[in-house]
């Protein structure tokens, strides 16, 4: 045992000589928390978008005050040609053009109907849609209020209520979104980079031989990651209630649970990597190169997971930051107990111990 | 290069990834679940009811009697969104001419919700319409008919609304990111570390042609994985860029040579290759999350957009976006050509400074 301790000891040693590390380390989650918390958010809004007028009445004057007026769209500049819009809309300038025919009020006074033609730049397709909607819904309520003034009756009035983001944040979908990526990454690369250096030095040797247990060597190994990572949550934690205003709702125990959890799965993944690779740079490609972009996207706070092909749907099933991400979400979002996630948290407790077996068994063949 | 594992894995590692990972990128929402609670049953709001199913949106998860069950199945997250039709709907509409309709919304996924929202909002308006036609034909009901506006929408440069068409390109772009910075970086401190850096600095041979030598492999390597992209692109998701294939390459040497400084720029502050790890990590992540592979550049504040324009892929993301999709020509994207040479300029002067220094 005091041996494990003092093994214990000299990996933290190792961890804090390297401040550079050690800064990105603690460093990453509070930039990206800052970062992202402010600067994304899925509102769209201010969305560039021309206007041309062919009639110039009195009715396409109020709408155009009225798409003015509304902070959904960003009114450029009037565009006179095809050509003009054909450019406009190449060089990136705008997302959108709306065009008046001639004479839209007199065919709305005496034909009962009246066309806005809507062109959207739909290299983005969901942009597109989204503010082919606003204005379809600016539109509409402007039929709205005309009918009213008709005293058209029959009137059906949707009351649409925000649950749980009402202002349409997106900090708390990106928030459990990058406690997940940060603790899945920073784990996986951190544990396997070490365990090979270890073996790129040939030390590796020097400890397999010595009477030190291998799990002992395992451990030493994984304590200042599960450490560092622990202390990783509670910074974004901390940092997420004080400047998002993203307090915890439901157990802080259950969470840090879960967390603790989901963490040692991933230093169980980074175990089996670096028992897979040979030299630091595999290591760091496999947790990199091979994981990154996979766990980004299969979590599921970029993408739902619903809309994914079912093999897909399949392989998402099987990150674990998947089923922490839906976690979080629900602990510290929703504040709801172990009732609602006793699933999650039981799939990601087989899935560590499956992944911590795996990596034992294999380090204990290389012996 | 020696090392015919490690370039073979660099290459197929992100092949692989760009042919799954569109897949997974599908944004487009139609899978919209919804809890209706019918407290009416009513003629009317069946017909609400069919016709939000109808519409290929909203798949109906719930059918309930009560408000609070709707609410916890939005809570599980079995249903996106509740929609409350209220008692006496159809009576009291016919009575009092108005009457609301109550709809709650999961806003955690914002645009899930943004979109979800505007969808069951027209929706209603339709129907509301419908309604109106149908009880003035049946004489249930007497009056003027007000004026209509309608929205005719089209969609340009991507008709179908493929959203592999807007994702396949970013994914591509990442992929060559993380491969240029990272591995630029990796194999310079990888020298450093096994002391022949110090070897080649002894020598007579000059300081900006030894890092040419190392950045040029990389450049090529930048530029294979590039054209195997373009190549997955037109076989699994059949894009085929309308603009021209020069303009692309020329922003793409443009972009490697930005990136590549980066990579440079970590390689002389970071001694191991573990600093150098985290090092890019750190950028590579966050240019990820903001440069509009993923995320809207466009709703993010302005202080955050001044930043964004400082990096390299959100430039390269804008080309490649407006070059493949839309057919830009160079004198479309000179201010983001121009941006990517400044800050290659700036990162790769920055870097041979700092290398004197410390080597």
């Amino acid at each position: 045992m005091r041996q494990l301790i003092t093994f214990i000891r000299k990996e933290f040693l190792h961890v804090f000589r390297d401040r550079k590390t050690l800064l990105m380390l603690f460093g990453l989650p509070i930039a990206q928390i800052v970062l992202f918390g402010f600067a994304l958010s899925n509102e769209i809004k201010n969305s560039r978008i021309a206007i041309t007028d062919y009639s110039k009445d009195a009715v396409t004057e109020q709408l155009i005050s009225k798409i003015a007026s509304s902070n959904y769209f960003d009114i450029q500049r009037t565009v006179q040609s095809a050509t003009q819009l054909e450019a406009a809309f190449k060089k990136g300038d705008i997302r959108m053009a709306v065009i008046f025919p001639a004479n839209f009020a007199n065919d709305l006074v005496h034909t009962g109907k009246a066309t806005i033609q809507v062109i959207a730049d739909a290299s983005d397709p969901n942009l597109a849609t989204t503010i082919t909607n606003y204005i379809t819904r600016l539109v509409n309520d402007f039929n709205t209020q005309t009918a009213l003034t008709a005293g058209k009756p029959l009137q059906i009035l949707p009351e649409m209520q925000f649950l749980y983001n009402p202002e349409l944040r997106g900090a708390p979908n990106f928030v459990p979104g990058v406690m997940a990526l940060v603790l899945m990454l920073v784990c996986t690369m951190m544990t396997s980079v070490a365990i090979v250096k270890e073996k790129e030095l040939g030390t590796m040797e020097i400890l397999l031989v010595s009477p030190f247990k291998p799990i002992y060597i395992i451990i030493s190994k994984l304590t200042p990651n599960l450490l560092i990572s622990v202390v990783n949550l509670f910074i974004i934690l901390i940092l997420s209630s004080v400047f998002l205003d993203l307090h915890v709702k439901g157990s802080i125990l259950l969470l840090t649970f879960d967390s603790i959890l989901f963490i040692l799965t991933s230093l169980s993944i980074g175990l089996l990597l670096s028992i897979n690779a040979k030299t630091q740079q595999g290591a760091m490609m496999g947790s990199m190169m091979g994981m990154m972009l996979p766990t980004m996207l299969l979590t599921g706070f970029l993408f739902p997971i619903e809309n994914m092909p079912l093999p897909l749907q399949v392989l998402a099933n099987l990150v674990p930051s998947r089923w922490y991400f839906i976690i979080v979400k629900k602990v510290m979002l929703k504040g709801l107990g172990i009732a609602a996630v006793w699933k999650e948290t039981l799939i990601l407790t087989g899935m560590c111990l499956f992944l911590f077996t795996i990596s034992l068994r294999r380090f204990k063949i290389r012996l | 290069m020696r090392n015919k594992g490690i370039v073979r894995m660099l290459i197929i590692a992100p092949v692989i990834q760009l042919i799954l990972l569109p897949l997974a990128a599908d944004y487009s929402v139609k899978n919209i679940s919804i809890a209706v609670v019918d407290n009416d049953h009513s003629t009317a709001s069946q017909r609400l009811i069919g016709k939000i199913t109808s519409s290929g949106y909203f798949k109906l998860t719930g059918y309930t009697g009560s408000y609070a069950k709707a609410l916890s199945l939005v809570e599980q997250e079995k249903a996106d969104l509740a929609l409350q039709i209220p008692a006496h709907f159809e009576r009291d509409l016919v009575r009092e001419n108005s009457q609301k309709l109550y709809v709650a919304i999961n806003a955690i996924e914002g645009t899930k919700a943004n979109l979800g929202g505007a969808y069951l909002s027209n929706i209603i308006t339709d129907f509301n319409e419908d309604l109106r036609v149908d009880w003035h034909t049946t004489g249930t009901l007497t009056g003027s008919d007000a004026p209509q506006i309608t929205v005719a929408a089209s969609n340009w440069y991507n008709p179908y609304m493929d959203f592999h068409l807007y994702i396949v390109p970013a994914i591509l772009v990442t992929l060559v990111t993380t491969l240029a910075a990272m591995q630029t970086a990796f194999n310079i401190v990888q020298e450093k570390e096994s002391g022949t850096i110090e070897q080649i600095n002894v020598t007579p041979l000059k300081k900006h042609i030894f890092i040419i030598g190392k950045l040029i492999p990389f450049l090529v390597l930048g530029i294979i994985l590039f054209t195997m992209g373009l190549f997955v692109g037109w076989l699994f998701y059949g894009i085929v860029p309308v603009g021209s294939l020069w303009v692309l390459y020329i922003s793409l040497i443009d972009y490697l040579f930005a990136m590549l400084g980066l990579g440079l720029l970590l390689a002389t502050y970071s001694a191991t290759q573990m600093q150098a790890m985290s090092l890019s990590f750190f950028f590579i992540n966050i240019f990820n999350m903001m440069s509009g592979a993923f995320t809207a550049v466009d709703s993010m504040p302005d202080w955050a957009r001044a930043i964004v324009q400082t990096f390299p892929p959100s430039h390269f993301i804008r080309i490649m976006r407006m070059v493949v999709l839309k057919g830009s020509g160079l004198g479309d994207i000179v201010y983001d050509l121009g941006a990517m040479a400044l800050i290659g300029l700036v990162l790769n002067g920055w870097a041979i400074l700092n290398y004197r220094k410390t080597a």
